[in-house]
């Protein structure tokens, strides 16, 4: 995303809903990202260099759990250096397909092969090049944090001064070289996050596993995880990355599926999506009742697309130009003015109501 | 993988999960061990001493001498048993170590492995434990005696596998009563540790050998004692065959209950 696009002007002020997350990402302190390399070697250890080669090829694949499908026929390639997000409401199959990739869960048909090998076949060999990031907080709860990376770094056999550094060095990385010997009970929720992706990233994985490694984190929290997951991929770690989150997935996405009932809606980078499924603005008008309808019926007119959800009626524009140009004509409503966003695409295309 | 690198990584990977238990277990061993070890010190005072004073000897030996050696193998049970029942299913459900492990290089079959073993690593403690009791009590006549903690491995790793199997099963921690009442209880007070097995009804003497505990009893007696059985072959080789299901069985309800 680029800092020269103009942002729209907000009519009436009303910034608590206008704030797009191209404004949070200006706002941002210059992140000591590019530094990070020098000061911790071990943490960005050389990656293969074959970038743009799949290390995830999924063909048809389908799981279904006593005969409900949650995983319909999906096919999908995950490519070197790479970061694919993947998208979709609770329900959608998105831990599912994940948990196949890291062989914790059976393939039901179809073919999913990870680092060319099938996971039927080649487990050790697979795991042994991953890093996950899952959901829930899966930590050890009976070591410390530093004996937790030992420990772990152990399953992967690495050799004793091999951990050692690197699990001193992504303590320092992921700020909790305070905490190395702290209970993880005595961690915040966000803590226990940074120190899920530090163990994660023990093994020096080729392909991260992040399965909504925000969920739950306040805005400071996730800006840090976020950072870090930027110095990572921008170091050549590939990555898969599921979210509920459109900023997460703009921020840190090279290309995006949108999953929904275990199918693929659609894929592409989010500016695609944004231009193809939105376009370019979006007026977004809270209705108030009385004479709120001669505005909106020239927002019906003038928009592209309009959907109303609720007390809200969103005008979608493919031209930046014509919603512009119909400004005027709303002075007597309640609205914002702003750039079509991945949320405006993900509800158009999930639609609005509740999964849960 | 040839037939000789699976079970090199099978044992590699069982002796991680092992070395997990033992880092979480150090440095609260002192507390974990008076558990483990109360238990067998309280039973000799109170039943080997305490009712031994009103009981005639047993094969010309004191009523104390007759029970020590069954508790190498009880304490070796009941400390294998917790491990993979208590400690196993907070690893399988609440803490989601197992599920965390699994997404490593380890196999669920190695996890299972490393569990059950170190239970089986408590059972031997709890064994030596007895055992060096026995000795300072003057209880031991024989140095095969050190065999009898050999006897305490397997029954730990026939106990452990018994109480993973379990778990596998099991819904929740309030279960774990049944187990314990109706298997690991059972087997504490009918398998020949508290009275002799000879001279019962024939159909008692037959239904004690259906429990495994009975075999290890005969075995840990046998070797303390120095006097041999000539059952002792037939004692082993129930006692293997046992644990071998046992594993087996644990292995393969974990994976089911693990992997969808």
């Amino acid at each position: 995303m680029t800092a020269s696009e103009s942002q729209p002007i907000d009519q009436l002020g009303l910034s608590f809903s206008a704030q797009s997350s191209r404004i949070d990402t200006e706002a941002e302190p210059p992140s000591p990202e590019s530094s990070q390399t020098e000061e911790h070697p071990s943490v960005f250890a050389p990656q293969p260099q074959d970038e743009g080669t799949p290390l995830i090829v999924a063909r048809d694949l389908v799981k279904a759990y006593a005969d409900e499908p949650v995983v319909k026929g999906i096919d999908f390639e995950v490519r070197r250096g790479e970061c694919l997000g993947v998208l979709g409401p609770n329900g959608a199959g998105k831990t599912t397909t994940i948990n196949m990739i890291a062989c914790f869960v059976g393939v039901g048909s179809g073919e999913l092969e990870v680092f060319g090998f099938p996971v039927n076949g080649g487990q050790r060999q697979i795991k042994r090049r991953l890093g996950i990031m899952s959901q829930e907080n899966n930590l050890d709860p009976d070591l410390p944090v530093l004996k937790n990376l030992l420990v772990f770094g152990r399953y992967f056999g690495l050799p004793y001064g091999e951990r050692r550094l690197r699990a001193e060095e992504l303590l320092e990385f992921v700020q909790l070289s305070d905490k190395r010997d702290a209970h993880i009970r005595e961690l915040s929720g966000g803590m226990q996050r940074r120190l899920t992706l530090a163990r994660a990233l023990i093994s020096n994985p080729e392909l991260l596993i992040l399965d909504e490694p925000t969920t739950g984190l306040d805005p400071q929290a996730r800006h840090v995880v976020w950072q870090k997951l930027r110095a990572l991929n921008r170091a050549g770690v590939t990555m898969l990355l599921t979210t509920h989150y459109m900023e997460e997935a703009e921020q840190l996405c090279d290309r995006l599926l949108i999953m929904d009932r275990g199918e693929i809606v659609v894929r592409g980078t989010p500016a695609e999506l944004i231009a193809e499924h939105i376009g370019a603005e979006v007026i977004e008008c809270f209705l108030r009742g009385g004479d709120d309808d001669e505005a909106i019926a020239a927002l019906q007119s003038a928009a592209d697309h309009v959907e109303q959800a609720g007390d809200e009626v969103y005008g979608f524009f493919r031209e930046a130009e014509r919603a512009r140009e119909l400004l005027p004509k709303l002075a007597s409503l309640d609205f914002v003015h702003r750039r079509a966003t991945l949320e405006d695409v993900f509800l158009k295309l999930t639609g609005r109501e509740l999964r849960d | 993988m040839t037939a000789i690198a699976v079970p090199v990584d099978w044992l590699r990977g069982a002796s991680r999960v092992w070395s997990r238990n033992f880092e979480s277990w150090k440095d609260f061993a002192a507390a974990s061990l008076v558990g483990t070890l109360a238990e067998p010190i309280l039973t000799l005072l109170a039943i080997g001493y305490g009712l031994g004073r009103f009981v005639s000897p047993i094969d010309g030996q004191p009523y104390v001498a007759f029970l020590a050696p069954g508790l190498i193998a009880s304490t070796a049970m009941t400390a294998a048993a917790f491990e993979t029942t208590f400690g196993s299913f907070t690893r399988l459900t609440e803490q989601r170590t197992f599920e965390a492990i699994v997404k490593t290089p380890i196999s669920v079959e190695e996890i299972v492995a490393g569990d059950i073993f170190w239970a089986a690593s408590k059972g031997v403690l709890g064994g030596t434990f007895v055992l060096v009791i026995m000795a300072v009590l003057g209880l031991v006549h024989s140095p095969v005696a050190i065999a009898a903690l050999g006897v305490a491995f397997v029954v730990g790793i026939m106990f452990g596998g018994l109480g993973m199997a379990y778990t596998a099963l099991c819904p929740s921690y309030a279960f774990f009563s049944y187990f314990f009442t109706l298997v690991v209880t059972v087997m504490y007070l009918f398998s020949g540790i508290f009275f002799p097995l000879t001279g019962l009804p024939e159909w008692a003497v037959l239904a004690a050998q259906f429990l495994p505990l009975t075999h290890a009893v005969a075995l840990t007696r046998a070797l303390t004692t120095g006097v041999p059985s000539p059952d002792l072959w037939m004692h082993a080789g129930v006692l293997a065959l046992f644990t071998v299901f046992a594993f087996w069985l644990a292995t393969r309800l974990i994976r089911r209950r693990l992997i969808h």
